[in-house]
């Protein structure tokens, strides 16, 4: 009971982390980025390939999968993405599910089209359990390291936005481009670094998904659909929507496999779309929002 | 003036439309060797035509389509290998069940922005599709489903190996649905739905049904949908979970996009460019084919469609 709880958590801990750039682009840019996924994957291309070929230790490799996307993610905003955020939605979709397919045939041209394992230092690789019974709480050491990690990040991007100067200018850009730019703040510049850090969050996750999620090149295919929904379901008014609708479809999904598995994945989807039927704009918003 | 006229003027045959699909009916006889890619030519044709409808004539965008494409599919084999062999009944069923899911799902795109619209179309697709996976005593699962036998088309013309009954058979349905869809976007019916696409305000304003029109092409264009996924299963005798599989969707949108959205021929003429370069190029290997195409897709969108396809207007005067 507890041990699928806690995986449940740690699942959507890393849910959360992957698709909270996607919250920001399609939220606060109102941006559809299918192509989300190509970011979280080459994070943890970077990761893998990195550990396996030239034996760079696990928590070196980290920053690495954050810096590599971020800056990718940097480059493909000003170059890509800018002259399309005023273009129509159906533009977008297409957009980005080309990036999408550029980045699968890439990924199988680099890396080959098998499955990568990822080698797991030793100190995540224990395993340990408190209680008995139906209380009986196992907790794999790798699970508690992304938990650890998944908080510390929510609460500090938590801070970044409420608290600080690049914060509030990003909600100021957001609520109001005009009037923000009106008022002395560099729009463009916040877009750009706003969009650098989600893509490095999706590299950030993908890297510390590859051991959980499994990478080989359809990864960005087969996981755009999980971020999609998060987005979806959680809203995008701010960041505890998403976090919440995360960790509710990780907890669903893992117990939904594990008590029904005949039916998988299936849960997760009907849930989506009763939860989308009933509020169309997700589950969390401030009410009395904008749009 | 009559308030009909400019409809009627729109309904008149072009000269090149009669000779388009003359030609499209002898191709099985004049390349019987390719009568196999023209047949699919023919059923994917078939599938964007019903994407065109809700996307193109009612601006509804969707993932998702495939629902109904694999629901179709399903639906006929399932027919033919219990029921009886009939391609024709089992065109009919596959349709019916399609039609049902249409009328259900249209529920779910009356509410909610382009985003939400997007999720639940992606999302309904994908429950059929682990609904196929699971309920493997039917479906057969991920191995899909064998043995599906036809009788003759009409009780006379019998499949043949070659495929060109297959392709004749699924390109008089083409024309069949084509005047069909063709019809009724150009009757005042069609007339409401390009309204609701420009402006769903202004639509409701001049006092068009806006959710029962929504409702009512939406399940139009899921019945077309299941009739294409109808003719994909009888012609090739098999049905698998490829059917609902995402890219299913992704890629009858490209081919819509590519050919022209809001023109019926655009999704036949997009079909058929789509499938020779596939064609051509996935057999060296599938992996550059997804590339190529993505790229494609985003050369398409920076720089236009009309640019794209059209280089020549590049150097004409910016009088757009």
């Amino acid at each position: 009971m507890l041990t699928l709880l806690f995986d449940g958590i740690a699942y959507g801990m890393l849910l959360f982390i992957l698709a909270l750039g996607l919250a920001v682009t399609m939220g606060l840019m109102h941006f559809v980025n299918l192509a989300h996924g190509a970011f979280a994957m080459a994070g943890g291309y970077i990761t893998v390939l990195l550990m396996q070929r030239l034996d760079v230790p696990f928590l070196v490799c980290l920053p690495l999968a954050f810096a590599g996307p971020a800056l990718l993610g940097g480059v493909l905003e000003r170059t890509l993405y800018r002259p399309l955020y005023r273009k129509p939605h159906l533009d977008q979709v297409l957009f980005s599910i080309g990036l999408v397919f550029i980045a699968v045939a890439g990924a199988d041209y680099f890396a080959g089209s098998t499955q990568q394992i990822m080698q797991l230092p030793e100190w995540l690789k224990g395993r340990t359990e408190w209680g008995s019974g139906a209380f009986m709480l196992g907790m794999g050491h790798y699970r508690l390291f992304i938990i650890a990690l998944c908080a510390a990040l929510t609460v500090g991007l938590q801070y970044l936005l409420a608290r600080t100067r690049w914060g509030s200018r990003l909600r100021a850009a957001v609520d109001d481009q005009r009037v923000a730019a009106g008022l002395g703040i560099d729009v463009n510049l916040v877009f750009l670094s706003t969009f650098a850090i989600g893509s490095g969050l999706a590299g950030l996750g993908g890297a510390l998904g590859a051991e959980m999620l499994g990478l080989d090149p359809s990864f960005p295919l087969k996981f755009m659909i999980h971020f999609l929904i998060v987005v979806a379901v959680g809203g995008t008014s701010s960041i505890t929507g998403p976090l919440l609708a995360a960790l509710l479809l990780g907890i669903a999904d893992v117990a939904g496999k594990y008590y029904i598995p005949k039916l998988g994945a299936f849960i997760v989807y009907s849930l989506m779309i009763v939860i989308l039927l009933w509020r169309p704009q997700g589950l969390f918003v401030r009410q009395g929002g904008r749009k | 003036m009559e308030p009909r006229t400019p409809l009627s003027r729109e309904r008149r045959w072009r000269w090149w439309e009669p000779v388009f699909w003359l030609l499209a009916l002898a191709a099985p006889l004049v390349l019987p060797g390719q009568a196999l890619i023209i047949n699919t030519m023919a059923i994917t044709a078939l599938f964007a035509l019903s994407l065109d409808l809700i996307l193109g004539y009612a601006g509804i965008v969707s993932l998702g389509h495939a629902a109904f494409f694999g629901l179709g599919g399903y639906a006929a084999a399932l027919f033919a290998k219990h029921v009886m062999p009939d391609p024709l009944v089992g065109l009919v069923v596959g349709m019916g069940a399609a039609t049902l899911l249409g009328a259900v799902a249209s529920l779910t795109i009356l509410r909610g922005t382009d985003l939400t619209r997007l999720m639940v179309t992606l999302g309904v697709g994908l429950v059929l599709l682990e609904l196929a996976n699971r309920f493997d005593a039917l479906t057969g699962g991920a191995d899909g489903l064998q043995g599906v036998v036809l009788g003759p088309v009409l009780g006379r013309f019998e499949f043949d190996l070659s495929g060109r009954t297959a392709a004749w058979y699924s390109l008089s349905l083409l024309l069949l649905f084509f005047l069909l869809a063709r019809r009724i976007v150009q009757s005042p019916f069609g007339a409401t739905l390009k309204a609701i696409r420009d402006n769903r305000l202004r639509a409701m304003a001049i006092g068009i049904p806006v959710t029962l029109r929504l409702a009512q092409v939406y399940t139009l264009a899921a019945a077309l949908a299941g009739a294409a996924g109808a003719l994909h299963t009888q012609t090739t005798g098999f049905a698998s979970l490829d059917l609902f599989e995402f890219h299913r969707s992704a890629d009858v949108l490209l081919i819509l996009v590519i050919g022209g959205v809001g023109w019926l021929y655009g999704g036949i003429l997009g079909a058929a460019g789509l499938m020779l370069l596939q064609d051509r190029i996935s057999s060296v290997t599938p992996q550059y084919w997804m590339f190529w195409i993505g790229l494609f897709l985003v050369l398409l969108v920076l720089i236009g469609r009309d640019r794209l396809l059209r280089p020549w207007t590049w150097f004409e005067g910016r009088n757009a």
